[in-house]
């Protein structure tokens, strides 16, 4: 009977032998896709296993790693000052997972970017506890004080950017919310909380800076001006426009209007037909151009980009592809079919102000190792050149004239050149909603110092004219350029 | 020493003077000088006594091992768990010492080692707490199962004479194991059994009688097929060039056949159906050394699998679950899906080739049947690839001395016996290791001594100690001065 036992025990061997093999597959070679596996909870509990690295901003933490020693989690984040950064850090959730900064710089945060494994590696021969990396960011924290001040307990939005950089001073999106409600801890008290959050139909937790389109209203009128003149429409501010009065939407009976009839529109100045926001002027210089024109001349701008990341991913603004010239004519002031986040008119000031240059956005600046030693820093880089540098020169003048004598006048800061655009944006079924209030602008100080904003203010205003943009918006706007140039 | 060393299992020269053989080379004179005077042979228990200072030594490293990773403090029952362990250890090698001096050095120590490390981490687990869902201190029960094992290793050790006597047991053992094999169907199945119906339930105590009437059966069959065995395997015809078994003698494999599918039937035990019949179907084929059994017995197998597959949902659930195992995780898991292989996975997964070391890991996150069905899982995290590995060759050792008894057992019983036992052993390793490394669909069964679980582990010291008394049978020398005149 001995050979079928040795046979058997051969067999044996295999059943053994494939055992093993399976166990090396899962443990060798498939270990990494089965540990970074997206229903693994390991890797939630390792992001909280020790102390997350911090969001920084002019040089301060505004977020914290609270010792809570849980039972599944030892640590738990929490934010300083929550409500005013989470537009700008996100949030990072023991229940709720993560967003913004917190999840697309979680690699450097929680420590597992591979860039940290040497630093990783020493700290762990030191025996030196393992802490997650810094990722500082752009925020100019006056002025980002100043927005979410400004904006109080509207709904809204302001983004403030450094024409000549990129770099975003503010980020602010109201109502806000705070992390720290729902970042762990106790289950029952987040979920609560997350849930009232979700259910809120102010929807706190939308960053309405990035992530939320606005018909632009007559703000959109920067975009019209810039391709007129780069199109060879118009030759300076001061060219005369031979706007009839009434102006009928071309193919259609239809009057478009303006705030009033008293406004002189009637063949009005570019300079004068911004200062008063003449919807006729600027609806018949689009309809003249035509849509691609003006398509193209947005989208240098950052239209119809749905890759707009800073390194949070902005919603593509809009200017549609296909529409009849009545359609354009409307597009042309900001109504109808475009749509624009605040990042996105920002931007447009950013460029007139930067003479004709748009700097990519950005709201991180470096990521570094606990030890501060840096891992990567941004380097600057143009976005797009929408206008040729003469063009903006006209641009700016036609801003200037706006703060000066026209809609824009509560942007005005002292000893400052200011170039503004006030906007009133109708929406709703029939234009029955209380229209957006927006002011977009830039401020450039004696000393070289330059910011461009944008504000939005859902539900702003009471009338739809233009005021409501002027009185409602300019003046976050200006405290924001105020913080920013230490007015 | 090789792993599978069978070869030279007749004529290894250190022990050659303890083991009678015909073709030995060894001289007439120095075999009469060693065979009559045990005092003077070597027999192998003190490198038992020693391998057994490593086993009881290990499991208690691997326990101040976890006391320090989880608590930073060494275990307080460590110095009394020590004890325990190594007095247990001690009386059953005492009582080799006496009662089976001859034995194989390796069986005891192999399953005080695996034994030992299953308590760790059943007590590892227990610290756990709250984190896996109904936990309850497991290791005290366990060990005083383990001592109960122990303790019957003892009683067979010392009352069974000779393991021949049981060959008179045969049809009796056929009856009890019948009896215990039929008796969960009538006991109610718990809802967190999974379907499986494979206890006898007294209030909170339970028994699995799977494990005992395996040996039982096996028992069984070694003294059918002793009997029977020339009949089955000369009394055949030829057909395609193989030799078919006569009709009648197809009958007890058709039983066996039967039983095993009613086994899974009526108590959706996967695991013991194919335990049994792949027990049946080797004995078979060693006893006759006809291959025809086997593929006889793999037609068979095959042809129940598919049946029963296709008409058992029971089944058919675990094989949707080994074909795809995060099905379980998806927003509609199918029903009756379990995250248990799955997670299992993501265990071995996370562990990788080192593992997180004993204490670190978070193999909680198996939730039910953490400790018992699926505790290799932890194994492998804790312990890596690389415990797996040692796991495995500590199984495969056992294994392979329980072959190699079966080799040099000198009746055919003995062979039969060990044969059956170790190949069980094996096939009970391989269908549980391989169901939670995903090799094969899961199937309810233990990890012999690993797993929490009093019935397998008292069962599976009983199986070591009939393997033992099996190889002292063998190796003992012969004191028939017949023998050494013979060469």
């Amino acid at each position: 009977m001995n050979k079928p036992i040795r046979r058997v025990s051969i067999f044996c061997l295999v059943l053994i032998l494939a055992l093993m093999v399976r166990t090396n597959w899962v443990q060798g070679v498939q270990a990494d896709a089965w540990a970074s596996n997206s229903h693994n909870d390991r890797n939630k509990y390792d992001r909280y296993a020790y102390p997350r690295g911090n969001i920084i901003v002019a040089g301060q933490p505004v977020t914290k790693s609270d010792f809570v020693n849980g039972l599944r989690y030892k640590y738990k984040r929490a934010w300083i000052d929550g409500p005013l950064y989470a537009p700008v850090t996100g949030y990072s959730s023991q229940a709720y997972d993560s967003t913004q900064l917190e999840k697309l710089e979680d690699g450097i945060l929680s420590g597992t970017d591979s860039r940290l494994f040497f630093r990783n590696t020493l700290d762990m021969l030191t025996g030196k506890q393992k802490q997650g990396g810094d990722v500082v960011t752009t925020i100019n924290p006056k002025a980002q004080k100043a927005a979410f001040d400004g904006l109080g307990n509207k709904k809204g939005a302001a983004v403030a950017l450094d024409p000549k950089t990129g770099a975003i001073l503010a980020l602010v999106s109201t109502p806000s919310y705070d992390p720290s409600t729902f970042a762990g801890g106790d289950p029952a008290t987040d979920g609560k909380a997350w849930t009232a959050l979700q259910s809120d139909p102010n929807k706190p937790m939308l960053n309405r800076a990035l992530k939320e389109t606005y018909p632009p209203g007559s703000t959109f009128k920067l975009v019209t001006a810039t391709a007129a003149f780069e199109n060879g429409m118009f030759q300076g501010p001061d060219d005369k426009t031979d706007t009839p009065k009434p102006y009928i939407l071309p193919g259609t009976k239809t009057e478009l209007k303006n705030d009033s009839d008293g406004e002189p529109c009637e063949g009005a100045t570019l300079r004068d037909a911004m200062a008063v926001s003449c919807n006729t002027v600027y609806g018949k210089i689009g309809a003249d151009l035509g849509r691609d024109k003006l398509r193209a001349e947005a989208e240098k701008f950052g239209f119809n980009n749905d890759k707009i990341d800073i390194p949070i991913r902005a919603t593509a603004s809009y200017f549609p592809k296909n529409s009849t010239p009545d359609g354009t004519a409307m597009d042309a002031i900001g109504q109808h079919d475009t749509r624009a986040t605040p990042l996105q008119m920002a931007m447009v000031a950013s460029a007139v102000a930067n003479n004709g240059t748009l700097m990519q956005p950005y709201l991180v600046s470096e990521e570094r190792s606990a030890n501060l030693t840096p891992v990567s820093t941004h380097s600057e880089h143009q976005f797009s050149q929408p206008m040729k540098p003469e063009t903006a020169q006209k641009l700016q003048q036609l801003m200037e004239s706006v703060v000066k004598n026209g809609t824009g006048q509560k942007a005005q800061i002292d000893g400052v050149t200011v170039g503004g655009k006030t906007g009133t944006a109708q929406h709703g079924q029939d234009n029955s909603g209380l229209p957006f209030a927006w002011f977009v602008s830039y401020a450039k100080a004696s000393d070289g110092q330059q910011v461009a904003v944008a504000v939005v203010v859902e539900d702003g205003a009471a009338s739809s004219n233009e005021i409501s943009g002027g009185s409602i918006a300019a003046p976050i706007a200006k405290s924001v350029m105020e913080a920013v140039l230490n007015k | 020493m090789s792993t599978f060393d069978l070869s030279s299992s007749h004529g290894g020269g250190r022990r050659g003077a303890d083991r009678p053989s015909v073709r030995s080379g060894m001289r007439p004179g120095r075999r009469a000088n060693t065979t009559i005077t045990p005092q003077g042979t070597p027999n192998r228990r003190n490198t038992e006594l020693v391998l057994l200072a490593f086993a009881v030594l290990v499991p208690i490293l691997a326990y101040a091992n976890v006391g320090l990773a989880m608590d930073n403090r060494l275990p307080a029952g460590m110095l009394a768990y020590g004890a325990g362990m190594g007095a247990l250890a001690l009386v059953a090698h005492l009582a080799m010492r006496r009662f089976a001096p001859y034995a194989d050095p390796l069986l005891l120590p192999l399953g005080t080692l695996l034994n030992g490390l299953g308590l760790v981490m059943i007590w590892r687990l227990d610290k756990a707490g709250k984190l896996l869902r109904g936990n309850f201190p497991a290791a005290a029960n366990q060990l005083m199962w383990s001592a109960l094992g122990i303790a019957l290793f003892i009683g067979v050790i010392v009352v069974l004479k000779d393991h021949r006597i049981l060959q008179r047991y045969t049809y009796i053992s056929m009856a009890v194991a019948l009896v215990l094999l039929a008796a969960p169907a009538f006991f109610p199945s718990r809802a967190e059994d999974f379907g499986a119906k494979i206890w006898i339930r007294f209030g909170s105590f339970s028994i699995q009688p799977g494990e005992f009437a395996k040996i039982i059966l096996t028992v069984f069959f070694a003294g059918y097929l002793m009997v029977k065995r020339d009949a089955l395997a000369l009394a055949s015809r030829r057909f395609m060039g193989l030799y078919l078994p006569r009709g009648r003698d197809l009958g007890p494999i058709i039983v066996v056949w039967l039983l095993s599918i009613l086994i899974l039937v009526f108590e959706t035990d996967l695991g013991t159906s194919f335990l049994f019949f792949g027990l049946f179907v080797v004995m078979l084929y060693v006893a006759t050394e006809r291959t025809s059994w086997i593929v006889v017995g793999l037609l068979l197998s095959f042809g129940g699998a598919a049946l029963v597959a296709t008409s058992e949902s029971h089944v058919k659930t675990r094989i949707d679950a080994w074909l795809d195992p995060m099905a379980a995780f998806s927003p509609h898991p199918p029903p009756g899906s379990t995250e248990q292989i799955g997670q299992t996975l993501m265990a071995f997964g996370s562990g990788g080739v080192t593992g997180t070391g004993l204490g670190q890991g978070r193999s909680w996150l198996i939730q039910f049947a953490a400790k018992s069905d699926f505790i290799l899982g932890s194994f492998g995290e804790e312990l890596g690839l690389t415990g797996m590995m040692a796991l495995f060759l500590l199984y495969a050792l056992v294994v392979q001395r329980g072959l190699r008894t079966a080799v040099a057992a000198r009746d055919p019983f003995g062979k039969l016996l060990a044969v059956g036992l170790s190949s069980a052993f094996a096939l009970q390793v391989f269908v549980v290791a391989g169901g939670v490394t995903g090799l094969i669909p899961l199937t309810g069964m233990t990890m012999p001594f690993l797993a929490q679980g009093g019935s397998s582990v008292v069962a599976n010291w009983a199986l070591l100690a009939l393997l033992l008394k099996i190889s002292d049978s063998a190796r003992r020398p012969s004191a028939e001065p017949t023998q050494a005149a013979q060469s």
